[in-house]
This record gives structure tokens, C-alpha cells and sequence, in this order.
């Protein structure tokens, strides 16, 4: 859009906005097309959708706000930023949930028109805090959103009811005005999503345009801001989802290995959008299994698995509890099959929509029996793609359950990605069994020397015909052995196949740009955004630290052990009690100190440049 | 004895059903088998009288018959004494987890066409454990055999009553009798809408042979219900459908067009018997009652009901189901309907038949990108 009026122009090196309001007001969807027009102007960026658990829970009360959060900037950022410059606080009640975050200082944005004396009660407030000098540590921006949607749409033939709900694209146009962001992505997409309700569509435009120009014209804004596009390394970029990556690294490594996939899935938050995903992908011969329950669903997955398919279930905690047995019993059978845990916020039904890093020692010891499965897990949105294909590397090279650790911050949360050129990808191709070309019979449970991975037979075969079951097997024939010294050499094989795995996977990596830390800040999964922007802080306030984050828990890197050792103090940050930290402890004997939050929320940057420092100060 | 059931709403894609029949797209052999091609070199671990010999080999018997590749047959089973049986069969197998068999067996049938997969489970393992899988294979007609191998006590753990336990029964856990009404299985696979219902006893070789093969040639899931007798802890459980002299009287035995009469050989339709204790005057027939479901009425009486098993509302199947006294055999119930596995393979055929060929480059840069240079 052409400015109408020039307003001066200023030039920031990143942004954080959070778009707040009811669970109906459409933030998320506000928040992601924001997020498109930014992703499209080249900027870098991170973000952090933050819903409740309820659809709609009672509009205009604390538990119903829903909120979006996107960090971008002209460089490299690893984080959604720990707190907004802007808010938009679209009702009272996204404000008082809100206001606390946003920066002294920072821009406040409120639709005046939702602060009637009805809603300020329902949250507790009094009088107004637009009337009163609650606000002075910040920049208000009253602006009544609503009416002014309504006046722009009052020609388009809308119901008052449909009209006011485009407001969301009113502020969206205003907040795009502000920094500058590009408009067509936006209303080509609104264009896609209402290609059924043109004259919806056509509001929605309109309002979105209001928004914008109202931004030009008001006074209320004196300035719009620049963000400049971040550098990054050559390539075609797109904006990805943790989960959407999940699900195309879930393709890509079924192309890889030219098997079929086969997905058995229950719905579950934060994991169902893998479900989604997968089910429209049946050109690439997905077989998507809406199971009746969570174990059937991992046990479909691990039938098709016997059936010579890349299996892959998909859930969250309380899923991997109730598959459990399933996971105990591709453990003994030694089949590959990949489960994904988007973790939560646990025990029990927990924080649905909240993220946790809590099921390690689940993933790591929850089945009954020596029962070791590998762990994977990704450090970024975009990281879920190639933790997806070293999840089916491992469990189709090694005839494995795999687990792959997300949450459900990088489930939600997105960030640029440069597509990968799919000859780089890894080749996944695994032999099927064949017929002994020296006549003996076929043993299911001899073993590769190299890896000591059984055969995998698929029916169908001649002559290969054998039985596998959970009962403990002879070593090399399969056949149920209730042997004493045969269950002690099984035992001991499974776990030694597990352990070897080291072996195929690289060093754990140090980032020590001074080489002179004597402090490691390790990590593992989603931590590794804080942490890192959390250690970059550090070292430009002049302090050593180095950082080594795992996407391997099981087994560790080789190199772990010596990593550890070679520092005065190990911090490890984690979104649980210390799981991680009691492995390393275990394992390594290193007194590992460990840092715990369970708030159902990444941790912030800010936070961990404290505890760093601390741990520094102390050596 | 079936027919096609058209689908309530149309298919997905506004295309054509799959039609398939009974064993399509499973591979034959040319080569002659016999029932030892489809022993195993294991030892049979059943105890000795034990109901599950029969039928491993009545299955062992009959499967040369279907003419399929060994190698393109899986048996499944979950946890109990029945389950130990693809140990024996020399095909493909799983011994799984206990209730978890029809899972599995879903996933492997929906992702390999061409695999005739049976599910060997019992009343326990099938019933309780596993009552949500087994449920939930039945209303998709998942392209299964499932025999349950029915002898209502729990034989692996040593006793216990079982959810087809008669109420009152005194085992090891209900010293003063058990509490629990029992499952008809039967009924509940009715109920749950599926498309092959079928019950025959173990003792009966060429009743148990016959069914098991309409079962194996029936597109969809399959339900045999198989009275099992544990000789060990629960006896005699179904004697009196055994006994020469009790056997006439207390079996229906239900035959496709044929009236369901039971006792004696006087009527046209009814097979003969030569039960010491039957007589002439003690010939019966099975009638619709007042309260709608159906009794047992005079042999001669005209209201008699005539098997019809295709018959695509499953309500008078389910009153027949309800009768205990005569205890009704044979197949209750064979409809055709689509199959899950079908379904989903047609879904797959026609995403993959139409437009470009699948491209994962293409994939991947879907949506809004942009270049870096």
C-alpha cells in the first residue's frame, strides 16, 4: 500500500509482539499471518503461540485469553524474546494477563471499546486502568478496534456480529503499517481461507486495510519502526512448524528409505497436527490410522512394522504411558518403530497446551524389564525434520523403537527454514531378509556382527516364514527359551545393540568462541534457543562460557564423558526436576548442576544469563 | 450366502467402492499342500485333552484347501492359552500382547493386501483386556479372521472366572461365587455391527471345518466364536452340547435357508441325529415372540423363522443370538460391506493415480518461500 502520510521512519534491530484477546478473537491465526508477512520480508524470527486448553472457555476471563508472541530481527535470533515491546491487548482481561511481560516502556496497544464497566469487573478491575496512572510506565495506544471495524465494514452487508469479527485483521493492518511488513501475503491468504465466503473475505480485507491506514493517519502513532532482513545463508527459505517439520521429516525419511508409511495415531494436544498433516499426504502412499485408543494405535504401527512399513506413532505424555507395554514388546521383537512424544506439562492430563521437557526418564525406563529404547530429540521447530530422519535412520538401521523428544514449544512454535535439497538427505535404504543362499534355515535372531540388528523378514517372502512374540527368545533361533544363561545373553545383546548406536552417531559439539570457559551450559531439546541466546549475552558482557546441547539421550555421544569432565562446573537447564541431570550424574559421575523450571513456558533468555553468571562468579 | 451391502453414504472422492471378494489379492499356490506344510517344528504345549488341539488341527486340515502361499498367511494372537498358537502354524506370526492382537493385526491388514491375517484370541484376552480393539476391528471390518476361542475360565493364570462366565461361578477369585454378568460374544459382535458372526465347538471337526471356511472366504472381519473345553480348570463346560444324549436337544444348529428346528429329524430342512434320548415328540422349531425377540415354539408351528444369515438388518441375528436354551451354531450372520483395508488402499490408489507423481522437493517448497543469495 502507498503511504498517505509521512510519518519519520525508524530503524530497530528486532521486535517482540505479543497479540493477546480472547480465545475467539483469532490471535493465533493474527499472530501466524504476521508472522507470514515476516517471514516473506526476510526477516529472522521465532515465536511462541501460548493457548489454553479449553476451545472456548467463557469469553473475557483470564483463563480464556489466548495469545501469540513472535520475536523477528534483521540477525540470527534463537528465541521468541523474553518480553514484548508491543502488546495487543484486545479486552481487559488480555491485558491484566499481559501487562506484567511487556518491556517498561514498550508500546501498549488496547481496543477501548471492549473496556466497558462489564468486562473490567469480570477481571477484577475496579475502575479502568485507562483512566488511571496505572499505564505511565508504558506507551498507550487507546484505539477503539471494534467500532472502527464495524464503520469500515458498515456497506459490506455483514451482520454487526460477522463484521466485528474481523477486528483481528484491523489490528493486524495496523500493527503491519508499523513495522512495515509486506500486505499482499495477507491478502492473497484471506483470499484462500474465505474462497467460499467471498463477501467474508472481502471484509476481512477491508478491515485489515482500515487497520492500516488508520496507522497512517492517527496520531496516536508518530513514528513506524523498520526492522531490516536478518543475513542468513543462501538458500530457499520458508516459515515451519515444529510439528509440520516433524511430519515432512516423517515423509522425507519414507522417500529415503522407499518404504511406506504408516502412521496409527490417536488424537492428542499437543500431537494431533502430525496426525492432520500425515493424513493429507496420500500421494507419497501414507497410511494415516485413526486409532480407537493410544495403544492400538502404536500397536497398529508396530503391526505394519512386522509388515515391512516405516511405522511411527505420534502423542504426547500420557499417550506414551498407555503404549508403554507396546514399546516393551518392539523392544523384544527388535522391529523398527519410531514414537513421537510432543511432550507437556505433566502428571496426568497436566498442561495440555503447555510445553515440559518431563518424559525423558519415561521415554528412557518406563516399561517393565531391560528394555532399552533410543532417544532422540530436536532443538528447534525446524530441527524436528532432521530429528525425524535420525529417529528412522536409527530404528530401521538398528531394528528399534525409537523415541523422538519434542514439546510443545517446538510443536507450536516456528521459524525460518532453508529447505533442504533432498538429494543431501541421508539414504535410509535398509535390506529386507532373504532366503540363506547356503540352505540352512532362516534364524530371525541372528545378528549383523557390524551392528547387531536382526534380520527383517517381511511376509511374503518365501521361505521365511518364523514366529516372534514378547516371550523370551533363543538367541539366534527365535524359538520361546525360558533358559537361564539364554535370557542373561539376551538381555546383555539388546542393551549392547542400544549402547553401539554411540558409535554411528557424531561428537557432542563445544561452542566456546573464547576457549577460555571453564563453565558448560549443557542442554537438551528446546532449551537450546534460551540457552544459547542466554550464553551469546554473556560472552558480549565480556564473560567465558561455552555451551553443548545433546539430541541424543540414549545413548549419549561417545565424547560425553570427556565434554564433561573437562570443565570446572557443568549447568544444565531443564524444563523438569533434573531428569536429565540424574543420568549424566549416574553415568559420568559429574556433579552436574542442575536448573529446573516447570512453568509450562520455555525458559527466558534473561533468566538463564543470571543463573549463568552466578555459576561463573562461583568458580 | 452373501450379498453387497450398499454404504449408507457414498464413497470418499464421489468414486466407485472397491469391490473385492473373499481371498482377492492374496497369492495362490499351484503347488499341493497338507496339513503338515502348515506344522511347525515347535512342541505343542497345550495340556493333554485340551480343547485347542482340535482346533489347531482342524485349521491345519482345512488350510490346504484355500490353496494360499504359506508365506502370505499371518497369524496374530495376544496373550493365553489359545494365543500360543502361531507358535505352531508354520506361516508368518506374532504372539503379541494380551487384548492387543486385533491392533496389530489392523495395522498389518491395512498396509499389506495381500496377507490373510487371523487373529487367535480367547474369551479373556478378546472380551476383557481387549474388549475396545476387538470392537473396534468388528465395526471396521478390517479384513481378519478372529477366532475366539471361548471355554469361559481363565486357564493361563490358573482359574478365573472370565467375563463368559456364567454368574456365580465359584474359582479361585470368587470363592462364594463370581459376581459378574457374562458377555455373549456373539451378541456383542452383532452389536458391534459385524459382518461375519459365527459360533461352532471344538469337538464338532466337520461343524468347526465348515465355518472356519466361510469365515477365511468372507471379505472383512470374520467372528468365530469356538466353545473351547478346558479340561483342567473349567471341565465340561459345554458337555451337554456334546453329549450324544443331551446334544439334540440343546443345539440349534442354523443352516442358510433352512427352518431352525432342533431335536428331532421329523422335519423337512432339519439335519437327522441318532441321539439315544431324542424321540419324535420332542422336535421344536424357533418362532419370533411377542416381546421381539424370538422363543421356541412347536416344530410345525408356521411362524417357524427360516436362516436367512444375508440379511442385512442384524436384528433377528441378535434375538437368535439371545437364545441359550437351544444353544444356536453355525453363522449367524454374513454380509458384505467394504473393508477398512480396501478403503484405505483405494484412498492411496487414487491420490497416487491422479496428477503429477509424488515429488518431495516439491513438497517441501509448498507454500510461501523466499531466496537468499
Amino acid at each position: 500500500m502507498t503511504p498517505l502520510v509521512h510519518k519519520p521512519v525508524e530503524q530497530r534491530d528486532g521486535v517482540v509482539i505479543r497479540f493477546a484477546g480472547d480465545s475467539g478473537d483469532g490471535m493465533q491465526l493474527t499472530g501466524d499471518q504476521f508472522t507470514s508477512q515476516t517471514a516473506a520480508f526476510g526477516n529472522d524470527l521465532s515465536t511462541l503461540p501460548d493457548f489454553p486448553a479449553e476451545i472456548r472457555a467463557p469469553a473475557g476471563t483470564l483463563p480464556g485469553v489466548s495469545a501469540f508472541q513472535v520475536h523477528f530481527s534483521d540477525h540470527e535470533i534463537l528465541t521468541p524474546g523474553d518480553a514484548p515491546d508491543v502488546l495487543v491487548a484486545m479486552n481487559p482481561a488480555a491485558l491484566k494477563a499481559n501487562l506484567a511481560d511487556l518491556r517498561r516502556g514498550g508500546d501498549l496497544i488496547v481496543n477501548t471499546d471492549e473496556f466497558t464497566p462489564r468486562a473490567l469487573a469480570r477481571v477484577g478491575y475496579e475502575r479502568s486502568p485507562l483512566d488511571d496512572d496505572s499505564l505511565e510506565s508504558w506507551r498507550v495506544h487507546a484505539v477503539s478496534l471494534t467500532s472502527m471495524t464495524l464503520e469500515a465494514l458498515k456497506d459490506s452487508g455483514l451482520s454487526r456480529k460477522e463484521a466485528e469479527r474481523a477486528k483481528n485483521m484491523f489490528a493486524l493492518g495496523l500493527l503491519s503499517w508499523l513495522y512495515h511488513r509486506p500486505t499482499a501475503g495477507t491478502v492473497a491468504f484471506l483470499g484462500r481461507k474465505f474462497a467460499r465466503q467471498p463477501e467474508i473475505a472481502k471484509a476481512n480485507v477491508a478491515a485489515f486495510e482500515a487497520g492500516w491506514s488508520f496507522g497512517e493517519t492517527t496520531e496516536s502513532f508518530s513514528v513506524s519502526y523498520q526492522v531490516k532482513p536478518a543475513t542468513m545463508p543462501a538458500g530457499t527459505y520458508r516459515q515451519i512448524s515444529g510439528n509440520l517439520a516433524l511430519a515432512y521429516g516423517l515423509i522425507a525419511a519414507s522417500q529415503r528409505a522407499a518404504l511406506p508409511l504408516f502412521l496409527g495415531a490417536y488424537p492428542i494436544t499437543p500431537a494431533s497436527d502430525v496426525l492432520h498433516e500425515l493424513s493429507k499426504h496420500k500421494r507419497f502412499g501414507v497410511r494415516a490410522f485413526q486409532a480407537e485408543d493410544e495403544i492400538a494405535a502404536i500397536g497398529a504401527a508396530l503391526g505394519a512394522s512386522f509388515g515391512g512399513s516405516l511405522a511411527v506413532t505420534t502423542t504426547s505424555g500420557p499417550g506414551v504411558a498407555l503404549k508403554s507395554e507396546t514399546v516393551g514388546l518392539a523392544v523384544s521383537l527388535e522391529l523398527p518403530l519410531v514414537i513421537c512424544d510432543i511432550q507437556r506439562g505433566g502428571p496426568s492430563t497436566g498442561l495440555p497446551t503447555k510445553t515440559e521437557q518431563a518424559d525423558l526418564l519415561q521415554a528412557m525406563y518406563g516399561r517393565n524389564g531391560e528394555a532399552p529404547v533410543p532417544i532422540v530429540a530436536p532443538r528447534s521447530p525446524a530441527d524436528c525434520f532432521d530429528a525425524a530422519l535420525e529417529a528412522c535412520r536409527i530404528a530401521l538401521t538398528y531394528r528399534t523403537p525409537v523415541f523422538l523428544l519434542s514439546d510443545g514449544y517446538l510443536a507450536n512454535g516456528a521459524e525460518p527454514w532453508r529447505i533442504p535439497d533432498v538429494a543431501s538427505l541421508p539414504d535410509l535404504r535398509v535390506p529386507f531378509a532373504t532366503v540363506p543362499s547356503d540352505g540352512s534355515g532362516y534364524l530371525p535372531y541372528a545378528r549383523d556382527p557390524d551392528n547387531l540388528a536382526r534380520p527383517w523378514a517381511r511376509p511374503g517372502t518365501p521361505g521365511l516364514e518364523h514366529r516372534i512374540g514378547g516371550l523370551e527368545k533363543a538367541d539366534r533361533t527365535g524359538a520361546i527359551s525360558y533358559d537361564p544363561d539364554n535370557h542373561d545373553t539376551m538381555v546383555r545383546l539388546r542393551q549392547a545393540k542400544v549402547d553401539g548406536i554411540a558409535r554411528s552417531i557424531p561428537a557432542m559439539v563445544v561452542e566456546d568462541p573464547s576457549g577460555e570457559a571453564r563453565v558448560l551450559v549443557l542442554g537438551w531439546g528446546s532449551t537450546y534457543g534460551p540457552i544459547g541466546a542466554a550464553c551469546r549475552q554473556v560472552r558480549d558482557a565480556g564473560g567465558a562460557v561455552a555451551q553443548a546441547h545433546l539430541r541424543h539421550l540414549n545413548p549419549f555421544p561417545t565424547n560425553t564423558g570427556d565434554v564433561l569432565g573437562a570443565y570446572d562446573r557443568v549447568l544444565l537447564p531443564e524444563m523438569n526436576l533434573g531428569q536429565l541431570a540424574s543420568l549424566l550424574r549416574a553415568r559420568y559421575l559429574v556433579d552436574v548442576i542442575p536448573y529446573n523450571r516447570v512453568r509450562g513456558m520455555p525458559f527466558k533468555s534473561g533468566e538463564l544469563v543470571g543463573v549463568i553468571t552466578d555459576v561463573i562468579d562461583s568458580v | 450366502m452373501s450379498e453387497t451391502v450398499p454404504p449408507r453414504s457414498g464413497p470418499p472422492n464421489g468414486s466407485s467402492w472397491p469391490v473385492r471378494q473373499g481371498l482377492d489379492l492374496v497369492p495362490t499356490t499351484a503347488d499341493k499342500q497338507s496339513a503338515k506344510d502348515f506344522k511347525t517344528d515347535q512342541e505343542v504345549r497345550w495340556c493333554p485333552g485340551c480343547g485347542d488341539y482340535a482346533v489347531l488341527a482342524a485349521v491345519q486340515g482345512f488350510f490346504p484347501e484355500l490353496g494360499l502361499r504359506r508365506e502370505n498367511v499371518v497369524f496374530v494372537s495376544g496373550i493365553g492359552c489359545s494365543s500360543r498358537f502361531p507358535y505352531y502354524m508354520n506361516t508368518y506370526g506374532m504372539h503379541s500382547i494380551h487384548g492387543r492382537a486385533p491392533a496389530i493385526a489392523t495395522g498389518i491388514a491395512a498396509s499389506r493386501p495381500d496377507l490373510s491375517v487371523w487373529v487367535i484370541t480367547g474369551d479373556g484376552d478378546g472380551l476383557s483386556i481387549g474388549g475396545n480393539h476387538l470392537i473396534h476391528a468388528l465395526r471396521r471390518n478390517v479384513n481378519l479372521k478372529i477366532l475366539l476361542f471361548n471355554n469361559r475360565i481363565y486357564g493361563l493364570t490358573k482359574g478365573q472366572y472370565s467375563p463368559t462366565s456364567e454368574l456365580g461361578k465359584i474359582t479361585k477369585s470368587t470363592p462364594v461365587g463370581s459376581l459378574d454378568h457374562p458377555f455373549n460374544p456373539v451378541s456383542l459382535a452383532l452389536g458391534a455391527e459385524a459382518t461375519f458372526v459365527a459360533r461352532t465347538l471344538d469337538s464338532d471337526r466337520k461343524h468347526l471345518t465348515a465355518v472356519l471356511r466361510a469365515a477365511a472366504e468372507h471379505r472383512g472381519t470374520a467372528f468365530v466364536e469356538i466353545y473351547q473345553n478346558c479340561n483342567i480348570f473349567n471341565d465340561g463346560a459345554f458337555e451337554v452340547l456334546k453329549d450324544p444324549d443331551t446334544r439334540d436337544q440343546a443345539l440349534l444348529r442354523l443352516e442358510p435357508g433352512s427352518p431352525m428346528i432342533f431335536g428331532t429329524s421329523t422335519v423337512k430342512g432339519s439335519r437327522t441325529t441318532s441321539g439315544a434320548g431324542a424321540s419324535p415328540t420332542t422336535s421344536r422349531g424357533v418362532r419370533r415372540g411377542t416381546d421381539g425377540g424370538v422363543e421356541v415354539c412347536a416344530a410345525d408351528d408356521p411362524a417357524v423363522l427360516t436362516h436367512d444369515p444375508a440379511l442385512l438388518d442384524p436384528s433377528t441375528a441378535f434375538a437368535v443370538s439371545r437364545l441359550a436354551q437351544p444353544t444356536p451354531v453355525g453363522i449367524f450372520r454374513a454380509v458384505s460391506r467394504p473393508t477398512y483395508d480396501d478403503l484405505m488402499q483405494h484412498q492411496v490408489d487414487l491420490a497416487t493415480s491422479t496428477g503429477s507423481p509424488a515429488d518431495l522437493g516439491e513438497l517441501l517448497r509448498a507454500g510461501d518461500t523466499w531466496q537468499i543469495s
